[in-house]
């Protein structure tokens, strides 16, 4: 499947709801993924939910939404009118969730395609769909398939895991992902021993290596990578391991231009026209 | 309550320089340029921060002050109170350092319409964003009963400063080093009363806060209390920075204190749910 992408977009849950980036990088054309919506609204966890660790984050937001209906009133609209390129990040607690916010998000004008938050790295400690099996993972992907309109493309997002990986992305790709999406936040612990996710440079290499055994053994795959990400030089390093396109995440919490920036570095380099 | 007549521009992301550097007591005021940043400013807006180290989590800061520097253009003013290795960092910078500054951020204190009876309280750090406040609400011929409290003298901002900016001062230490002996919490009522305040703004910590705000809703005056908790981005990115606020219709929601806040009406902070 063709698909335009990136090189550059916005990762789950770190550009706000859009409109808040709109002061810092240009929002027409931006590929844009929502934090992560459920059918119902969720309050999210209790403060602190983000803590600094060396040259990382970690979070325990709890995916605080406000729910799909609320969502598709009022979020949407306004970026779709904006010109961005929604990318609808769902999550959902049992498979029959995750179809029926597919088959509902397949109805709103404007979405640019789902990305699939399986790998959320506080599952554990969440109420959300378990698939630490990578067959669930499939499932998953599988019930989203069936409800969305196949010209649209689905992102599944997985956790940066090596030791599964590989069988994690062919799973869903033979499930009918369109790309996978390598990866989330690495399971962590906040100080108090609540189930966090560790983001930002520090997980960058641990990305790197994920991306580079997905695409040495499934070439075929469409990779977007994403860990740590905060310049031209970050995102190159995905791109020359074969991944189409990089997210960007905690580096826009730590500076919002990063995204202007690292795109317009890669554009230029694209085309010396 | 009424806005300030310039429109709203958005925030900016600046390199910054610091243009000078003054040790205050237990405080660092830093001078620092902020191309846009000043213009843009108004009474309660903050600006984040970025600090070394590996460090990703931004600084809030509240805009002390803006100064038109002849050379530089206009200038922003911040006060530093060391709390970790961020803030030390920030007091240390010598002049000539640059910063990652983003700003102004949050929304702003409200304006009466009015020229009505007005106190502000701030303790320690907290008075930094009150200053440009008073002189604001005089300019509209408001009545303004400026509170500094601190501690100590050390954490106190300067009250020779307030005398410019308020018509009448109180200063408020806990170890009676200036001003008043005691506390905000216990001092409030009678400052309210003597004022005959119709509007009451507070900047400081959450205990504080909820008594003004209790005491001003005892005496039926508005209160905008400016709260200051962790937030990791300041720019309304990250859902990290949750405040429990209660809508007219009694549900309690979480908003964002870096954008929807850091100024909330202080009959709507759902006190016993802030952690
Ligand atoms: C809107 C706002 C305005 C502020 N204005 C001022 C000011 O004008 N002058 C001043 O001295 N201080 C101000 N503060 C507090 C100041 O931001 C913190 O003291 C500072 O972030 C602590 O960083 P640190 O690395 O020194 O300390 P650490 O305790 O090591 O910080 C660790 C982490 O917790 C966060 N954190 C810790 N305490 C606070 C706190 N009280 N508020 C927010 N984040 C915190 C830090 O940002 C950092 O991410 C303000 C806070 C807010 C929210
Ligand atoms: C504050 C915060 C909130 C996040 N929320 C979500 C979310 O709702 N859904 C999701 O799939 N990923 C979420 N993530 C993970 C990011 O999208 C990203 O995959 C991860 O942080 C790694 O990239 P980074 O290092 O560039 O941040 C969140 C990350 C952070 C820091
Ligand atoms: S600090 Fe990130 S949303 Fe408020």
């Amino acid at each position: 499947m063709s698909m335009r992408l990136g090189p550059v977009m916005v990762a789950s849950g770190c550009g706000g709801t859009g409109r808040e980036l709109a002061a810092f990088t240009d929002l027409v054309g931006l590929d844009f993924v929502t934090r992560s919506i459920t059918l119902d609204p969720r309050p999210g966890h209790a403060a602190p939910r983000v803590v600094e660790t060396p040259s990382g984050l970690v979070n325990a937001i709890g995916l605080q939404n406000p729910g799909l209906e609320h969502f598709l009133a009022t979020e949407l609209p306004w970026l779709v009118r904006a010109g961005v390129r929604v990318f609808v990040s769902i999550a959902g607690a049992t498979m029959g969730e995750y179809a029926d916010l597919a088959r509902r998000l397949s109805r709103a004008p404007g979405v640019a395609g789902l990305e699939i938050n399986i790998g959320a790295p506080d599952q554990a400690g969440s109420d959300l769909f378990d698939v630490r099996e990578p067959y669930h993972a499939a499932s998953v992907v599988g019930a989203v398939r069936r409800e969305f309109p196949g010209d649209l493309p689905v992102l599944a997002k997985l956790r940066p895991d090596a030791s599964r990986i590989v069988e994690g992305a062919r799973g869903v790709v033979d499930a009918g992902a369109s790309a996978v999406v390598i990866g989330n936040a690495v399971p962590a612990a906040m100080p108090d021993g609540r189930p966090g996710g560790l983001s930002g440079p520090a997980i960058g290499p641990v990305a790197l290596r994920c991306v580079a055994a997905v695409t040495e053994a499934l070439p075929d795959v469409v990779v977007i990578g994403g860990g740590g990400v905060a310049s031209e030089q970050d995102a190159r390093r995905f791109l020359d391991l074969g991944a189409r396109a990089v997210q960007i995440g905690t580096a826009l919490l730590h500076d919002p231009t990063t995204v202007a920036r690292v795109r317009a570095a890669l554009t230029r380099e694209e085309d010396p026209a | 309550m009424a806005d300030d007549a310039r429109p709203l521009l958005g925030p900016l992301h600046v390199t910054g320089e610091v243009l000078a550097t003054k040790k205050s007591g237990a405080y660092r005021h830093l001078t620092i340029t902020a191309p846009g940043i000043p213009q843009r400013f108004r009474a309660g807006n903050f600006v984040a921060v970025s600090v070394d180290g590996g460090r990703l989590a931004r600084r809030p800061l509240w805009i002390h002050r803006v100064k038109e520097s002849g050379a530089f253009g206009p200038t922003l003013d911040v006060v530093v109170g060391v709390a970790g290795p961020g803030t030390a960092w920030l007091a240390e910078r010598p002049v000539g350092s640059r910063l990652e500054v983003t700003g102004p951020l949050g929304r702003p204190f409200a304006l009466p319409r009015e020229p009505v009876a007005c106190v502000l309280v701030g303790v320690g750090h907290g008075a930094a964003p009150l200053f440009p406040l008073a002189e604001r609400l005089r300019e509209r011929g408001c009545a303004v009963t400026l509170v500094v409290a601190a501690p100590d003298e050390a954490r106190l901002l300067s009250a020779l400063e307030a005398r410019r900016s308020a018509r009448a001062v109180t200063v408020i230490t806990g170890d009676g080093s200036v001003g008043v002996r005691g506390d905000v919490r216990t001092e409030i009522a009678g400052v309210l009363d003597r004022a005959d305040a119709d509007v009451v703004y507070a900047v400081g910590p959450h205990d504080t806060l909820r008594a003004v705000a209790a005491e001003a809703e005892a005496r039926g005056a508005w209160s905008q209390v400016a709260l200051e908790v962790p937030m990791p981005c300041g720019t309304g990115l990250c859902q990290g920075c949750p405040v429990p606020v209660v809508a007219e219709d009694g549900a309690t929601r979480l908003v964002r204190a870096c954008a929807d806040g850091p100024v909330i009406r202080g009959d709507r902070v759902h006190w016993e749910a802030l952690s």
